[in-house]
């Protein structure tokens, strides 16, 4: 029998599967964390983050509340009284739903909007790929002017494109007879949106996902060509993959931008395919005292995005800071 | 191209999603394939590639119905092959690979971005019946009272809002840093910027609302001014303070975004720097100015610049809320509705100097990204 024969300590349940996986809680962090927020976190901070955070969603929630109350009730209280006169209804949205101009309803213009953003997220962000791909890892003469021209095309404001696209769009161009480009249908239709999107989104998309792209270890890319990879192979089974986070941060990003652009909308987007923010700006033009109509289609055109934003913020934040503060 | 995108818009919205989403995909799918057998060596793959050089003609000659289209692509595509054998030392089929990967972005971006900002130049000297006027436009813009009110409400746009975003941001971020429930008070002040200008334009309308005096006040903002013992106000048809509860809007989006950004960059602020300091005996405002300021600059600046083109370019909320009635109107708005007024010339005069106002800010941030990669 040996002299150091292991005690049995009365040690509670997670101690004991503690000590058998090798682990050690982890104080250190914790009282460092702690330490540091006595010393920053003062109770003046908190009640002005306080402050700024009411004030910021007040706003948003007196629309909800809105948005639920009878007709008569929004135009003539407040929806703060809605503790005093209680009740709540969904007609304003079925009414909306009906509202809208000769061509479109609200209803539709919904669906609009749901046509015109998923092609016009996808189609930029696998030409954006393709595009920061050469950029970064086939090299070519003349590849950093390239590169930064595309850059340099973010200075152009979509102001400065929108009416001669349009024109070239409508009128197609051609030499003597013969049509060079016959023009994108016009009226009733989605393309023209799609592409327009899709041009304004790529000089951003390049440039972000370029960085990306060109920080996948070198050592990977040699790699996959040693085994005799050829640079659709390298694109499709390493990039892809590899870039994905970055693809989905971008991909909600411009999936927003679209959702809740206005301008060109207005210039591409006529008739029966308006978007629902189009929609939804006319009726405040025309019906601007209309406040159950409103209330509860202003709500409609934010909910996509909210729960968008609400499921995939993480990425959502990663794709802003990308945009910021990476070089 | 232009057959098959009139039928799939005869199609029920829905449906043309897929379809399209699809058709991109086999497009895109076949750039990939032959970019990746074009290296290849072999009988098998010299015939695709030979393929290739005739059926890509034929298809845009059928698809986009033009002569034209397809001598040019069958040109591109002879160079491109005699390239290939001239250039071995790149590797086969390079011209070929870098063409099918760059080919997608440059020619869109020609045709959408390079093309219309030449051209709205050159219409900018143009009257609306395509007379050459010179400088008329311009002058027009830059006499007129009514114009000259809009560049300066665009002035005060971007002089306002980058400032107060940033502001309230970076005291925001400041203040809930390491605090308890940190990220719920982040997505409090970040939730607008997922709404969209026209929902925000709403619901800003909806606080600003007027009820005479007799009635019941239903927005918020009046409501507050009658508990407080005043009159109702037209909040948005007072010149000149109305820009400013325009303004309110765009920072109620944008402080979102500054402070997430410069949250990220306060937490990358190296303790060490903030205890040395401490330990030298500098108090919390010190510690701010001296320390976490300096070493979260780039990230202000990038903010900051960040938003002065969005104010700079603010079109939607003006639109939706005033549609720059009462002397709010601004640059981006102005070039619209002369745009809907077919005056084409004055609407890219607008343009234009949006353009020149856009681009010393862009051109800025520019290079200070290039410094801190070199920094890196």
């Amino acid at each position: 029998m040996s002299a150091v024969q292991p005690i049995d300590l009365p040690v509670d349940p997670e101690t004991r599967s503690q000590l058998r996986g090798g682990e050690r809680e982890i104080e250190r962090e914790e009282t460092a964390v702690k330490r540091t927020k006595r010393r920053l976190t003062s109770r003046g901070a908190t009640i002005a983050a306080l402050i700024i955070a009411i004030l910021w969603t007040i706003p948003t929630f007196g629309l909800f509340i809105s948005s639920f109350r009878d007709r008569n009730d929004i135009q003539t209280t407040g929806w703060w009284t809605i503790f005093s006169n209680w009740g709540f209804t969904l007609d304003n949205y079925a009414d909306v739903l009906q509202a809208g101009n000769s061509q479109v309803t609200i209803a539709s213009s919904f669906i609009n909007s749901i046509a015109i953003t998923i092609p016009a997220t996808l189609i930029p962000l696998v030409i954006a790929s393709l595009a920061a791909y050469a950029f970064a890892w086939i090299d070519f003469k003349g590849k950093d002017w390239l590169f930064i021209g595309v850059f340099a095309l973010q200075i152009v404001p979509i102001q400065m494109a929108l009416v001669p696209l349009l024109s070239l769009f409508s009128r197609g161009v051609s030499v003597g007879d013969d049509w060079i480009f016959s023009g994108v249908p016009s009226g009733g239709t989605f393309s023209q949106v799609w592409i327009a999107h899709t041009i304004f989104a790529l000089p951003l998309a390049i440039f972000l996902l370029h960085n990306f792209v060109s920080e996948i270890p070198r050592e990977v890319i040699e790699a996959a060509r040693v085994d005799g990879a050829g640079h659709g192979q390298i694109f499709f089974r390493i990039i892809l993959p590899l870039t994905m986070p970055a693809l989905a941060s971008f991909a909600i990003f411009q999936f927003l931008w679209v959702w809740n652009d206005l301008l060109v909308a207005l210039i591409f987007a006529d008739g029966s395919v308006a978007p629902i923010t189009k929609l939804l700006a006319e009726i405040t033009g025309s019906r601007g005292q209309d406040w159950y109509l409103l209330t509860a289609g202003a709500f409609l055109a934010i909910v996509v995005p909210l729960i968008v934003f609400f499921a995939l913020q993480r990425f959502f934040v990663r794709g802003l800071l990308a945009g910021s503060t990476k070089g | 191209m232009s057959d098959f995108l009139t039928w799939v818009g005869g199609l029920p919205a829905l449906a043309q999603i897929p379809i399209v989403v699809i058709a991109f995909g086999i497009v895109v799918a076949l750039i990939l394939f032959f970019v990746e057998i074009a290296p290849r060596s072999g009988r098998k793959y010299t015939i695709i590639r030979l393929a290739v050089c005739i059926i890509a003609p034929f298809l845009a000659f059928v698809l986009i119905g033009s002569v034209w289209w397809a001598a040019l692509i069958a040109a591109a595509f002879g160079l491109l092959f005699f390239w290939l054998d001239r250039r071995s030392s790149q590797g086969a089929g390079y011209l070929f690979q870098l063409f099918g990967f760059l080919a997608p972005a440059i020619i869109l971006l020609l045709v959408g971005l390079i093309y219309p900002t030449v051209k709205t130049f050159i219409d900018s000297f143009f009257s609306s019946r395509g007379n050459f006027v010179g400088l008329d436009n311009f002058a027009w813009v830059l006499t007129s009272p009514a114009n000259l009110r809009v560049i300066l409400n665009t002035i005060i746009w971007v002089l306002v809002v980058p400032t107060l975003s940033t502001v309230f941001g970076l005291a925001y971020a400041v203040f809930i840093d390491k605090s308890r429930g940190e990220k719920f008070f982040k997505i409090l002040v970040f939730m607008p910027m997922a709404i969209s200008f026209v929902g925000a334009s709403i619901i800003w309308r909806f606080v600003y609302t007027y009820r005479p005096e007799d009635q019941n006040q239903i927005g918020l903002l009046n409501q507050v001014v009658v508990w407080l013992g005043g009159q109702p106000v037209q909040w948005l048809q007072e010149s000149p303070w109305n820009t400013f509860f325009l303004i309110v809007v765009l920072i109620w989006i944008q402080t979102g975004f500054a402070m997430v950004v410069l949250s990220a960059a306060i937490k990358g602020v190296p303790t060490e720097q903030l205890e040395a300091a401490e330990l030298d005996g500098t108090n919390a405002w010190q510690r701010f100015t001296n320390v976490t300021v300096p070493g979260i600059r780039s990230s202000l600046i990038v903010v900051i610049t960040t938003i002065s083109i969005a104010s700079l370019k603010v079109f939607d909320i003006v639109r939706t809320m005033t549609a720059g009635a009462n002397d709010t109107s601004v640059l981006a708005n102005e070039m619209y509705t002369q745009f809907k007024n077919f005056e084409y010339g004055r609407s890219a005069a607008f343009a234009v100097i949006l353009f020149v106002l856009v681009m010393p800010i862009v051109i800025y941030n520019a290079r200070q990204i290039k410094k801190q990669r070199e920094i890196r």
